[in-house]
């Protein structure tokens, strides 16, 4: 017996309906079409499937649809502002930190949770902070320095705005 | 096209550069599609049952309750995928492999399949599928199935290649043998000779993205496709064979690809979906759980490799000689052969024999992994070769230059060499400062090379010239990593216009002739060749235009800079003419304009790598780590240099992790015991440092612009640096990959005995 269940995704509310036994990464790769959560193993250690609940980097593989109820769901989709894109979706282009790319959703998702939490990370921190994300292409070289300039970027970002806030 | 080439180009201005590709955008945003992300109106959900048993005859299989589940469209045996093979032996191996006929071979094997309208229903139905099996003894080692009295697989495998053919049936499918020279009299003017046996682990390629379609066959004998895989042409034609469609009513679309490294060079579960697509007459998706990725897709050979090598106190090697047996699975391959061709492919020497051994073994059939069976026989022979060096007191780099095959060599494999890279990359390495480098305690380097051939072949392009003077090119090879931007690069250079003005398609199978699928590196090789002969066609298509447009003879036009330009006397007022200015006008001066190229790209040139490795062993719990990598590898020429690197990158981490985590894992009950990502561990971000690169540019004489292949060989050299550089550490030789943290501290022990 199918149930309905009612979350905020990517910013807007979504009604979807799914099996009590169904894992958030089908019902949102199957039921509200955001094909961009990836299935690399479907048991957790991949992290293709990877999303934010509630702010919180989860697999959505290990995830109950049904668990979605009344929280809010980022995927990669809602990862840009409009046409703009986010500016670690920008270095992973210029870094080619993608070969395939079917890892990429995942781990722009991780990377913006670790840059959330720690906006200054060394080599190491950005290493294990990806750790739960498998790349079989890249050897991972060019994902972390993406994940570097990214980090530089933003804080270069933040602070301009702090200066120009100060100057109001 | 060749003959026209004879010195490659060597002033670029798009090819070389670093632009941002054109599939990013749909690759960071979510919306690329990949192999499961594409549905069909209608479609069903395929789901396969699978053998638990290692080898056993199947006596029934009952699917009476399954099919009357409600929800379930259709449930097939083999006997729904008749033999259509004609005695192709290599297609009727891929349609035992798809769905077991009379005998399970592996744990994994697909016996039964169904399509339901949804999952659950699918699954329900697998459960009431009854399976008879009459179990047999199995063999999953290598050296085991090798012996005359393991149990055979196969009652008429009679070895072939060798002379007088054997009389009894064995597990050794085929012998190969390669080489020149006299071996005994090598050895004999020999002052060293150092003779081991080394084995390699079964390994998976790895990709992230599980093998995955949606098949659709109609009643009418029409069918179309959309798959993950490294070539559609190839998979359209063999499954039009095993389902008996004419090829032409079969319509493939390749979909994004999710990594393949060659496993999806191969047909996993396509012909079952098009048959349970074509019981039920609705479309099926089927997609492959990673489990069944593990136990029913092809991965690499477990590989038992015997080396011996001679040497004089110069540092000569006099003779090289090895025995290769290679698992393939329960069908014959030809992987032994590969290895045994690509051993000594980096030497000259005078002396040379290898003989290659195919194995059957009741393990996954065997599939092709980036520079296919190069990287085991490698292992054995760089391995020995550190060792020569270690007797005769001399630099591990110094050794292979001195021996090093260069222009003229007869390659170990037999053809002679044009110019090749392996003396320079070799020499770079001598002088990287990674090279000398002070190490720490508990840490070593070690160093190894590196070959490939890398494959050209048939190839076919298709220039569109737009109206608005933007160009189009469809090719038919896949990209694997970012090829579109290279062939869009190499588009640009050729017409002499911005790489925005070009856009790269991957076309399906009814739009262009044929194409051989994206391995040995071909793609971007091949499909640039062809892509150069297109443009040229429709740089010649519009140059006659421009002489309409003019009114001019067409030898007095000139293509320069993305221009027709005319030359000559009398024609200084006309200004050129753009891409933009001639399609603007096509309607008038004879329609659409285009270029098209079908070839068989030869020439491929081949490819060499040198790698440099620095690891840190920790003596109490075994575990090794790489600390310091480096890369130096020949790419003819670069095209996209920052795609090169990732390509010398991912091809290095995949080999560390050969090296030192991977392997396939049979239980006593010839089960497989890790068929997950967490027991079958893959390296991680924070297992590795960054790999450096170094690209070296020997420009291919048989390509317009230089180029050579630049996807596999970097996946060769690491298995043996890796074992060189825990050599050196410990001064204990590493023989068995991977050396993860039980071996290496067996290893140490051995190591302490000995000194003790
Ligand atoms: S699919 Fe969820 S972690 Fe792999
Ligand atoms: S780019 Fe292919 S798995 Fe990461």
């Amino acid at each position: 017996m199918s149930m309905v269940v009612n979350s905020t995704i990517n910013g807007d509310p979504i009604e979807f309906s799914c099996e009590p036994d169904e894992t958030l990464m089908d019902a949102l790769r199957n039921r509200v079409g955001l094909k961009g959560v990836k299935e690399g193993c479907g048991t957790g250690d991949c992290g293709a499937c990877s999303i934010r609940l509630d702010g919180a980097l989860v697999c959505s593989c290990l995830v109950l649809g049904a668990e979605a109820e009344g929280r809010k769901v980022d995927t990669v989709e809602g990862m840009s502002d409009g046409a703009q894109l986010h500016v670690l979706q920008t270095k992973f282009l210029e870094h080619a930190a993608l070969q395939c790319g079917v890892c990429t959703p995942g781990f722009l998702i991780a990377a913006q949770a670790l840059l959330e939490k720690n906006p200054t990370p060394s080599e190491e921190e950005i290493r294990y902070g990806l750790a739960g994300n498998l790349c079989r292409c890249t050897g991972y070289d060019k994902i972390v320095r993406a994940v570097q300039d990214a980090a530089k970027t933003m804080n270069k970002r933040s602070k301009s705005k702090k200066t120009t806030g100060r100057k109001k | 096209m060749n003959a026209e080439n004879k010195l490659p180009k060597q002033v670029f201005r798009s090819v070389g550069t670093r632009p941002v590709r054109p599939d990013g955008v749909d690759k960071v945003t979510g919306r690329a599609r990949y192999g499961a992300d594409y549905d069909m109106p209608g479609q069903l959900v395929g789901r396969i049952l699978r053998s638990p048993h290692p080898h056993a005859t199947i006596k029934k299989i009952d699917i009476t309750k399954a099919e009357q589940l409600p929800g379930v469209k259709a449930v097939i045996t083999s006997k729904d995928l008749p033999d259509l093979t004609n005695g192709d032996e290599d297609l009727l191996a891929i349609l035992e492999n798809c769905m077991a006929r009379k005998k399970a071979y592996y744990d994994g094997h697909a016996v039964a399949a169904v399509a339901a309208v949804d999952a659950n229903t699918a699954k329900a139905a697998l459960k009431l599928i009854e399976v008879e099996y009459k179990i047999h003894k199995h063999v999953t080692d290598v050296d085991k199935a090798a012996d005359p009295k393991a149990p055979v697989l196969r009652k008429d495998c009679i070895t072939e290649g060798v002379s007088p053919a054997p009389t009894k049936a064995s597990n050794i499918a085929a012998q190969s043998e390669f080489g020149h020279g006299d071996v005994a009299k090598g050895f004999k003017q020999a002052d060293h000779i150092v003779e081991r046996n080394f084995r390699t682990e079964q390994t998976h390629q790895g990709y992230i993205e599980p093998h995955a379609c949606v098949a659709s066959v109609s009643p009418d004998g029409t069918g179309e496709m959309w798959v993950c895989t490294q070539g559609h042409f190839v998979f359209r034609q063999q499954c039009a064979q095993l389902l008996g469609l004419d090829m032409a009513k079969l319509r493939v679309t390749s979909s994004e690809i999710g990594g393949g490294f060659g496993g999806k060079t191969h047909l996993w579960l396509e012909p079952v979906a098009m048959a349970l697509s074509r019981k039920a007459n609705l479309p099926v998706k089927l997609v492959m759980t990673r489990e069944d990725v593990f136990r029913a897709s092809g991965p690499t050979s477990a590989t038992s490799i015997d080396v011996k090598i001679g040497i004089k106190n110069d540092g000569t090697i006099t003779a090289g000689e090895a025995t290769l047996r290679y698992a393939s699975g329960p069908w014959k391959g030809s992987w032994a052969a590969l290895g045994a061709m690509t051993a000594f492919a980096c030497y000259d020497l005078k002396n040379v024999k290898t003989t290659g051994i195919e194995v059957l073994v009741n393990r996954p059939k065997t599939t092709a992994y980036r520079a296919p069976s190069a990287p085991m026989a490698a292992f054995a022979v760089e391995s020995v070769i550190d060792e020569l060096a270690d007797k005769i007191d001399m630099d591990a780099v110094q050794v292979r230059i001195k021996n090093a095959a260069g222009e003229g060599t007869q390659s170990s494999y037999g053809p002679v060499y044009g110019p090749i890279g392996i003396g320079p990359t070799l020499e770079a390495a001598a002088s990287h400062p990674h090279m000398s480098a002070p190490l720490k305690e508990n840490q070593g380097r070690g160093m190894a090379c590196g070959f490939w051939f890398n494959f050209g072949g048939q190839s076919c392009t298709h220039i569109n010239i737009d109206i608005d003077g933007s160009v189009t090119l469809t090719v038919g090879t896949i990209d694997v990593g970012g090829a579109r931007a290279s062939l869009s690069l190499v588009v640009a250079e050729e017409f002499g216009i911005d790489y925005e003005q070009v856009k790269t398609v991957i076309g399906d199978t009814s739009t262009l002739g044929y194409n051989e699928m994206t391995d040995g590196s071909r793609g971007t090789f091949a499909s640039s060749m062809s892509a150069i002969a297109s443009v040229r066609k429709a740089i010649d298509e519009m140059i006659s235009r421009a002489a309409i447009m003019w009114d001019i003879p067409a030898e007095d036009i000139e293509w320069r800079d993305g221009h027709a330009h005319a030359t000559g006397k009398g024609h200084a007022n006309l200004a050129p003419l753009s891409i933009a200015d001639i399609a603007a006008r096509a309607g008038k001066t004879g329609g659409p304009i285009a270029g098209h190229t079908e070839l068989n790209a030869d020439g491929a040139g081949v490819s060499f790598a040198t790698h440099i490795c620095d690891v840190e062993v920790d003596p109490e719990t075994g575990l090794t780590r790489v600390i310091r990598y480096t890369v130096i590898q020949d790419a003819g020429k670069a095209v996209h240099p920052t795609y090169v690197e990732g390509q010398f990158q991912g091809g290095a981490t995949q080999g560390i992790g050969w090296a030192l985590n991977e392997e396939y894992v049979y239980g006593e009950d010839g089960r497989l015991q890790n068929p997950g990502f967490l027991d079958y561990r893959i390296p991680v971000c924070s297992d590795l440092p960054m790999i450096d690169t170094q690209i070296l540019e020997i420009p291919n004489p048989n390509h317009p612009y230089g180029i050579r292949g630049v996807g596999e060989t970097s996946i060769v050299p690491p298995l043996a640096a890796i074992g060189n550089a825990v050599s050196n550490a410990f001064g204990v030789r590493m023989t068995h990959v991977p050396m993860s943290p039980p071996r290496i501290l067996d290893a140490l022990e051995k190591a302490e005995t000995e000194t003790a």
